[in-house]
Parts: C-alpha cells; sequence; structure tokens
C-alpha cells in the first residue's frame, strides 16, 4: 500500500511513526529541509543550541519529536525541500516540486494531510511596513535565527502566543515595549474554569503573563488597535484603551497575531469538504475525531484540520495514521486507540475554553479603514472591497466572497488569501449585513503556492 | 405559483444576459434564469481573448458585430469590462504554420477584418521578446481582450436597470411545453412560464435542447489556464499561435495568463481544474515563445466549462421541433469574445423573427443524418 | 526593518551582496536573516506603489519576501540558506 504523509510537524512525525510501526514505508514530504514543523522547528546546523533555551517548557517534547523524526527519515522515503503544489483525488496523484526545479508526481493509496497552520491576523494601518511580522515570525527569527525582528518590539493580538512570544522575547533580552491584548481580562476570566482543564498549558499561560508585568513589561488588556506609525519603518505602536484614551509606545518592530488558521489548500484541492467552526471563528475542512475525512483514502492531522496545538497535533497524528491503518483493513490495538481519542476529547475541551478566552475581533476586523491595505499581495484597500459590495457598484454588489475576489481581486495574489482572507470576510460580511460564515471562502488553487516557470529541455 | 413572463433566458453567461438586456430593451418582461452566479461558469472563467482573427468564416459577421459592441461596452453596460484594444498577434513557428496565416488574410478581408502579415524580419524588431522560434505573424490591430470576471455580471446589471429579472440561485430541472407556453421547474419548485424560450446554458445546453427532443452532440471542453505573478509590463498583444497549443496574454497591472492545452471537468457537478501535466507542458510552450517568461511564478490555475461540437460551431438558430424555443449554445471554447452579440441576434430572431446575420451553418439539424439521427 | 541578533551572535561571518552592496551575514543565516540584520530595510517593493516590504510571516505562506539570487532564480528569503558569495537583487 502506498501512504503519502505531507507534513513533518508533530502532527506528520506521529503518524509516520505509527505507519513505520505498522510495517509500512511511506513518501514522506515537507517543504522544510527536516522535521520540527512550527513549533518545534530547528535552527540550521551551524546554529544548533541547547533544546532548553530553544524551546523552553517544550523542550522534552521538541527533542522527543527530532530523535523520532531522525529514526524515521532514514527508513521511509523522506522527500525534504519538496513542496506538494497539487493533489488530485481522483487519481491519488501528487504534483511536487524539490528545491524550486525537479517536478516529480507521487502516486499514493492513501494520504495523511499534516500540514499545520498560520497566524491569523487583522490588518492595522501601517502593517505592511517593513518591522511588522506576525507573531509566529517573531517567534520563527527568535528561535530559528537567534535574532529579534527589532530592537524595541511592540506586541498585539490576542490568544496564548501573544505573551509566550512577548516572555521569549524578554527572557532573550530584548525590550519589549508593550503587549497590547485586544481581549478585555473579563473574557479571559470567564473562561478560566475551562482552562484549568489545560493543566500545565493553562499554569504556563498565567506564568508568562506574570512574569512580564513583574518584569516591568506594560500589559494592556481590552485594547483596539490603531495604528502602526512610520512611513518607511516602524515608528511606534498606537491603540485605543478600554477606556477609550489613546496610547502610543515607540518601537521600531510589531509582532501580531490573532490565534492561528490551518493551511488548509491541499485539504481543499482534495475535496475535502469546509466546514464554518463558530468556535475557532474559521473555515475548517471537515474531518471525524479521527482524521478521517469524506473523501475516501484522505486523513487529516494537526492544526491543518482544526487548531489544537501541539500536543493535540502529536495525538492526532497517530490516530489518523491507526484510522488509515484500520479503513486498510489491518489490525490496530485497540486500547491504544481509545487511549488517543480520550486524550484528544480532553484537549479539545481545553481548547474550547481557549478560545472563548482569545476570541478572533471579528467587529475589529470588520471595521478595518476604508484607507487600509486589506490584500497586502494585491495592494487592495478594505474600502475598494466595501464598495463592490454596494448596490450602486458597477457591476453589481458581490453577495459572496469569491464573487468579490473576481470583481475586486482580493485574495487573488501570491499568497491565495491566505493572509487577507479572515478579515477580507468580515470586511464583505459587515458590508452585506450578513453572517460571515454566510458569505463563502476563498478556495485553494493550484499551484498552491508561486512556482517558477522553468526553462523548457533543449530539444535534441 | 408560477411566474409568467414574456421570455425566458435559461442561463447567465455572456449570451444569456446579453439576450436578457437586449430582450427588456425591447419592452419584453424577461426572467434570466441560473443555477449559480450569473457568469459563474466558462463566461466568468475563461482566457479573456476578444478575438475575432483565426475564427471560422461562418462566425465572423457574429464576431465583427460582437466587436462594434465591445468597443461601446461603457455604454451598454456601464462599464467597459477592461476591454482593451490590445491586438492580437497569431505567430507562426515554421513555413507551413506561416502559410496558415497568408491563407487567411483573405478570408479576413472577405468580411471586413483587416490583418497585417509581419515578417521574420520585422516581427523581431517590434517584439523584441519573442524568441527566434518565431518566423513570422498576423497581426489584428482591432482585436484585444477583456476581463471575464466583469463581462456577465455587468450584463445582468444592466439587464436588471432595463427590467429584466435575474434569478440567481435557480436550477432548472425539469422543461415542458405544452399550449403554447413553455413551463420550467426549478430544483426548489418554483415555476417559470412563458411563451418564448432562449436555451443560452452552454455546455448544458445539449441537455435543454434535448428536452424538447433536438439532439446537438455536445460535450464538455476544460481549456486550462493559469496566471503568473505581476511582471514588468512587456507583452503588450494578445498572443495566439497557429496550432493553438499556447496562448498569452499580459495586463497593465503585469499577470501573465497562459493558456493551452485541457484541464479536467465534471459538468454534473459542475466542477472544473487545471491538470499539473498540461500546465507544466503549456508553460514550456509558454517560455520556448517569450524566454523572458522563464522564471516567473505561475501563482494560480483553473479551467472552465464550455460545450464543444463536433464542427466546433456553436448551435444558433430556432429550434426544429417547438414554436418559441431559441438556441445558443456550444461556443466550443470561443463564445466570450462572441455573447455580446449573440444577445442582440437572438433578440432580433425571437422579437423580429429575422436577423441580418447569416446563421445557416449554426443550425441546429446540422448534425442530423440521412437516417434522421445524430452519428 | 532591522533585526537584531541577540544571541548566538559570533559565528563565522560570510559576505554576500544586495543589488551590488555588500552585506556581512553569518554562517547559519536565512537570507532573510542575512540581508535585515545587515542592513538591507527591506527585500522587495510592492508591485502597487504602496511601499517597501521585508517579509511577515517567515514560514514561507505570505510570499512577501521573494527576492532574486544570481544563478539560482527567485526565492522565499525566509526558507532559503544565505552562503558566502550570494549576489541577491530585491524582488
Ligand atoms: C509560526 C508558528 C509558531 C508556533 N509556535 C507555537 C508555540 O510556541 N507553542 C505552541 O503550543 N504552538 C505553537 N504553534 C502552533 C503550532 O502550529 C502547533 O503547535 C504545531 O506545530 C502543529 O503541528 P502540525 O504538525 O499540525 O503542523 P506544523 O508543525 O505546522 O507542520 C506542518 C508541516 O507541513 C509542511 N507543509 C505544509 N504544507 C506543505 C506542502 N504543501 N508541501 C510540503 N510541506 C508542507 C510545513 O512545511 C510544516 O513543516 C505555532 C505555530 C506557528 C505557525
Ligand atoms: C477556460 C476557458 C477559456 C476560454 N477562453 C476564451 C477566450 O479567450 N475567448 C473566447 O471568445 N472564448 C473563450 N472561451 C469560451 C467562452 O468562455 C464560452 O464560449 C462562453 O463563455 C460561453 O458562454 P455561454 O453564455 O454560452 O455559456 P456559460 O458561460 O457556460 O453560461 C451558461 C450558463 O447556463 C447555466 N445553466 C446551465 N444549465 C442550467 C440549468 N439547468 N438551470 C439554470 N442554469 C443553467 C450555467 O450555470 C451557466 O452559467 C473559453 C472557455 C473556457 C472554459
Amino acid at each position: 500500500m502506498r501512504i503519502a504523509v505531507i507534513g513533518a510537524g508533530p502532527a506528520g512525525v506521529r503518524a509516520v511513526e505509527t505507519l513505520v510501526a505498522a510495517g509500512h514505508r511511506p513518501v514522506w514530504i515537507d517543504e522544510a529541509r527536516e522535521g520540527g514543523g512550527r513549533i518545534y522547528q530547528r535552527p540550521p546546523q551551524s546554529l544548533r543550541r541547547d533544546a532548553r533555551m530553544l524551546y523552553g517548557f517544550e523542550a522534552r517534547k521538541a527533542e522527543g519529536v527530532h530523535a523520532t523524526f531522525e529514526r524515521l527519515a532514514p527508513v521511509v522515503d523522506w522527500r525534504p525541500e519538496t513542496l506538494v503544489w497539487h493533489i488530485r483525488p481522483q487519481a491519488r496523484r501528487l504534483s511536487t516540486q524539490h528545491q524550486g526545479r525537479t517536478q516529480a508526481t507521487v502516486d499514493y493509496d492513501a494520504a495523511i494531510l499534516c500540514t499545520g497552520a498560520m497566524d491569523r491576523v487583522v490588518p492595522v494601518p501601517g502593517w505592511t511596513l517593513p518591522g511588522v511580522t506576525t507573531m509566529g515570525a517573531a517567534q520563527i527569527a527568535l528561535k530559528t535565527q537567534g535574532c529579534s525582528i527589532g530592537a524595541r518590539v511592540a506586541f498585539v493580538g490576542t490568544g496564548p502566543l501573544l505573551y509566550l512570544v512577548a516572555y521569549q522575547y524578554a527572557k532573550a533580552g530584548v525590550t519589549v515595549a508593550a503587549v497590547v491584548d485586544t481581549t478585555p481580562f473579563a473574557t479571559k476570566f470567564a473562561a478560566a474554569p475551562g482552562l484549568l482543564r489545560g493543566g500545565a498549558t493553562f499554569v504556563k499561560g498565567i506564568y508568562y503573563i506574570g512574569w512580564l508585568r513583574a518584569h516591568g513589561v506594560r500589559v494592556v488588556e481590552g485594547a483596539t488597535p490603531v495604528a502602526i506609525n512610520g512611513t518607511t519603518d516602524v515608528q511606534g505602536l498606537r491603540w485605543r484603551g478600554s477606556d477609550g484614551r489613546e496610547d502610543l509606545v515607540a518601537c521600531d518592530a510589531v509582532g501580531m497575531g490573532w490565534g492561528l488558521k490551518p493551511e488548509a489548500q491541499l485539504a481543499d484541492l482534495a475535496g475535502v469538504p469546509f466546514r464554518f467552526e463558530p468556535l475557532q471563528h474559521s473555515w475548517i475542512p471537515e474531518c471525524d475525531t479521527s482524521g478521517r475525512t469524506p473523501v475516501e483514502g484522505h486523513y487529516l492531522a494537526g492544526d491543518g484540520a482544526a487548531i489544537g496545538g501541539a500536543d493535540v497535533a502529536e495525538l492526532a497524528g497517530a490516530r489518523a495514521a491507526l484510522a488509515l491503518l484500520q479503513d486498510a483493513g489491518q489490525s490496530v490495538d485497540a486500547v491504544r486507540v481509545a487511549a488517543l481519542d480520550r486524550a484528544l476529547a480532553g484537549q479539545q475541551r481545553f481548547r474550547i475554553a481557549l478560545e472563548r478566552a482569545f476570541p478572533y475581533p471579528a467587529a475589529l476586523a470588520a471595521s478595518v479603514a476604508d484607507e487600509t491595505l486589506l490584500c497586502r499581495c494585491e495592494g487592495l484597500t478594505a474600502g475598494e472591497l466595501r464598495a463592490a459590495a454596494r448596490e450602486d457598484h458597477d457591476v453589481g454588489p458581490a453577495p459572496e466572497m469569491n464573487r468579490a475576489k473576481a470583481f475586486t481581486r482580493v485574495g487573488m495574489g501570491r499568497c491565495q488569501g491566505r493572509v487577507c482572507g479572515p478579515a477580507a470576510a468580515e470586511v464583505l460580511a459587515a458590508s452585506l449585513g450578513r453572517d460571515v460564515a454566510s458569505i463563502g471562502r476563498l478556495r485553494g488553487q493550484s499551484p498552491v503556492k508561486p512556482m517558477p516557470m522553468l526553462v523548457p529541455e533543449a530539444t535534441p | 405559483m408560477s411566474e409568467t413572463c414574456d421570455a425566458l433566458v435559461l442561463g447567465g453567461g455572456g449570451a444569456g444576459c446579453s439576450a436578457a438586456l437586449h430582450l427588456a430593451k425591447r419592452g419584453l418582461r424577461v426572467i434570466l434564469l441560473e443555477r449559480g452566479l450569473v457568469g459563474g461558469q466558462a463566461s466568468g472563467v475563461n482566457y479573456g481573448g476578444v478575438r475575432q482573427q483565426g475564427r471560422h468564416a461562418a462566425e465572423l459577421p457574429i464576431a465583427r458585430r460582437s466587436r462594434e459592441m465591445w468597443g461601446r461596452m461603457r455604454e451598454i453596460a456601464g462599464t467597459d469590462a477592461e476591454f482593451t484594444v490590445t491586438t492580437h498577434l497569431k505567430l507562426a513557428r515554421n513555413a507551413e504554420e506561416e502559410a496558415e496565416l497568408v491563407a487567411y488574410l483573405d478570408i479576413a478581408r472577405d468580411y471586413g477584418l483587416s490583418l497585417r502579415m509581419v515578417g521574420s524580419n520585422s516581427i523581431h524588431l517590434e517584439y523584441p521578446w519573442l524568441s527566434n522560434s518565431v518566423v513570422a505573424g498576423s497581426l489584428s490591430p482591432e482585436d484585444g481582450s477583456a476581463n471575464p470576471r466583469l463581462l456577465a455580471p455587468a450584463l445582468a446589471h444592466a439587464a436588471r436597470a432595463a427590467g429584466a429579472v435575474i434569478c440567481e440561485g435557480t436550477r432548472i430541472v425539469e422543461l415542458s411545453y405544452a399550449g403554447g407556453m413553455f413551463l420550467l421547474r426549478a430544483e426548489d419548485g418554483r415555476e417559470f412560464q412563458a411563451p418564448l424560450l432562449l436555451n443560452v446554458a452552454g455546455f448544458w445546453g445539449g441537455a435543454v435542447a434535448e428536452a424538447f427532443g433536438e439532439k446537438a452532440p455536445v460535450a464538455p471542453m476544460s481549456p486550462n489556464m493559469m496566471v503568473t505573478e505581476p511582471l514588468p509590463y512587456f507583452i503588450t498583444p494578445n498572443i495566439g499561435v497557429v496550432g493553438g497549443n499556447v496562448y498569452l496574454r499580459q495586463i497593465p497591472r503585469g499577470n501573465v495568463i497562459i493558456g493551452g492545452g485541457h484541464g479536467e471537468s465534471d459538468p454534473s457537478k459542475p466542477w472544473s481544474r487545471a491538470l499539473p501535466e498540461v500546465s507544466l507542458q503549456t508553460q514550456a510552450h509558454a517560455v520556448a515563445l517569450v524566454p523572458e517568461l522563464a522564471g516567473a511564478h505561475v501563482i494560480r490555475s483553473w479551467s472552465g466549462i464550455d460545450g464543444v461540437t463536433p464542427d466546433h460551431l456553436p448551435v444558433i438558430g430556432p429550434s426544429r421541433t417547438t414554436p418559441g424555443l431559441f438556441h445558443a449554445f456550444g461556443f466550443s471554447g470561443a463564445g466570450f469574445q462572441l455573447g455580446p452579440a449573440i444577445g442582440a441576434i437572438m433578440t432580433e430572431l425571437m422579437v423580429d423573427h429575422a436577423t441580418d446575420v447569416p446563421l445557416d451553418a449554426f443550425r441546429i439539424d446540422r448534425f442530423q443524418t440521412a437516417a434522421g439521427d445524430t452519428p | 526593518m532591522k533585526l537584531q541578533r541577540v544571541r548566538d551572535a559570533n559565528r563565522p561571518g560570510i559576505a554576500l551582496t544586495l543589488d551590488g552592496a555588500e552585506i556581512a551575514a553569518q554562517q547559519g543565516d536565512t537570507l532573510l536573516t542575512a540581508l535585515l540584520a545587515g542592513g538591507a530595510g527591506s527585500l522587495r517593493r510592492s508591485e502597487f506603489g504602496d511601499g517597501d516590504r521585508a517579509g511577515f510571516c517567515l514560514m514561507g505562506a505570505c510570499q512577501d519576501c521573494w527576492v532574486s539570487v544570481a544563478g539560482v532564480g527567485r526565492v522565499r528569503a525566509c526558507a532559503t540558506q544565505a552562503s558566502q558569495g550570494m549576489k541577491v537583487t530585491r524582488g
């Protein structure tokens, strides 16, 4: 049986581990040079440091994932630096490109997509300036390159990553100008009982906030970002406090992020239906708790299925592999399946509380000012998108997201709406006076990332 | 409850939306029925070529009339749908292909379409970015391109303003004719009635005709399309080649749209998609033609579904079985340019019972054998 | 944008150029780190007149850090290792 696993983050590593244990030798593909995925992304060889330094509390887990990866890579068909740019679910064929050059197709009988996630952002005036990055980018710079995104960094957004990254920066000796959380304290407080289920994860979260405050870092809650000041680079971050007063800190870089969203373009191309998940306030591909999608032979695991964090990704990767084995008629350890299901169910309750504690600020996204750049690929402002929703729009109003894309080019650029998609949907829905779940979503298209046209082989 | 009107237009592509506009302007109460959104199928996803050059002689009168309308699109539809007279340059890569271009000059001239041959010396002077594989070209100064995503919605918007009712999200599942009236039932049970019915259902037009006992062999056709990231603007003409294995055009924003070969589709969904192998092959053809494109990034690919007939000509004209029924479908991959004129011509047929444009080549019964059956 | 080297900042040096100007970097740098820690300020310019960009997500998703490397072609600076002698141009 030919099995393909895409992604070598925690989900992919545990999926492959389970498949190998059952006697399979899957094709394993990742764009990255090595396994680890996002949270456990490793610095290049020449920059390797102590895991404790790189991954903090998660060092043990990181080492576990890395060691497993290193054990597995030689015994499977491991294909690093290889982008899967298309998937054909009927033909069961992947199109891949190695190092931006060599094309290859991979035929499979079953595939597990463990494609991970990226940051979800809300456009703020000035957010395209050099010096503004996602929260994840700020962490990757530090973790894998030993760099901070600036000398005096402000963080704005919400979610656990906000406090974690600020903490990591401050620990590394970077001046953290401010941590501006769009969620009010009361919202988080209300979710606290559920968060307690998160056990250690919750305690760590509290610890980061406490540490930051104790070290004199300014932490603001319930704030509304107003602008990132600067013309060619970042000069400061402005926000409005919960009391309505505007405030400003000087900084030379800003990290922003409001949680994560699945990188689900391949699931989309694989024909997996999507549904709007109200709690995550996000479109996610449909699969059951063991990762089975409605498209036979196709499984999802980890953040690419729904945002669950690294621990869930490890569990889900193993669980999806077991589902695949079960469906292929192989016998699996029922006790292990039950244990995984229990652990996943427990995590799910914690995730629900976490989403309640740090909700996506839909109203903020919907009210992005007209002049603010919304789609950074196509250079399109929020006002231009709003115009397309109006009755007097010259070709009629766009009633849903893909029509808005067709009219305005929103999400039509290099990133295919990965960055602007969520905010654009809020802007359009608000303009139409409709619920965001009712206006559709931007679809993934092949190639899932830009692909260079190659010089044709010289004909003899 | 059924809604009654003077004319039903089945299909909201470029042809249908233009027809709704023209019928409404002639004072008819029109209802246009569209399964999805107007321009959601072939008319909204095509390459955007507004090209007369290279068409079958029989199509040229329609193409000429449409071209005249494209020039007035802002007046007709309230937007020019980014129609730009970019010229169309059709390239020959060997002597045989060049001879084909030369032979076409006469056909074009008969229909008032003036083309200019660009010889092997001047073509590389005028278009220095073309590769040496090109030996000559035929330039059509009046041709150009437009944004397909805008045309049908714009025409529908104008039709609405002229009084037509545009019913989107209305999939017709049952069609019948009795007592001089057509009765169409939508999936959700709504019914629509009129003494006139225009079948402009694109690929699905074949099934509509069949519901009235008329067979026309239409197969799905899904040109393979892709687009690059924005590049400095240098390819001004809309480019084609003899044989058609690649065609490309650049918009002033910088993106290069490239077509060639065919993707995959399932009209029953409807669903369509570019095929990776075809995309890679077409990229190679494109780079072979315009070497500077090497290394440019393709950011998206797609396809669509048009209906193709055995002779690659559409079905246009009255039904042979049912009075009041008119067809215009099966544009075989070249109906975007024709759409505006089709609406005007069908209106003349349906309202005035005559049109100046010769339509004999497009009769629906042309596929019938002597035995009276389609092959 | 000026990346600050806050850890392991004393690795062996490498030199590359950006639009002809010398950039001093270190072994183990990605191209993005090399350029933005080396004072480049930005990596590309938006095609639509809204200013310079210097990457955004650092994980290959946002497509806002494309640069050209002589002999290699266009690469995402965040996902490409810098190496001695690379000749880089913006965009
Ligand atoms: C930047 C960032 C930082 C994070 N930091 C933390 C943190 O500190 N703490 C925490 O708890 N959580 C963090 N998270 C959440 C994190 O996503 C999960 O904890 C965990 O990494 C998810 O594991 P995964 O295996 O599902 O996906 P990932 O770890 O994201 O792995 C997905 C892998 O798939 C590969 N891939 C995706 N698409 C393709 C394709 N088309 N072709 C080839 N390969 C592909 C990617 O290269 C990647 O290696 C972070 C997330 C991001 C995005
Ligand atoms: C990828 C591609 C590239 C092309 N490039 C060019 C080009 O460059 N230049 C050019 O001139 N032509 C081009 N063409 C051809 C051109 O797009 C088509 O010929 C033209 O758009 C057909 O228009 P239409 O109105 O007949 O059909 P369509 O646009 O397909 O409209 C028919 C409509 O009928 C609706 N419909 C069907 N059945 C039902 C039903 N039962 N109930 C309700 N509604 C129904 C469909 O939903 C559809 O919207 C291309 C086609 C494709 C697919």
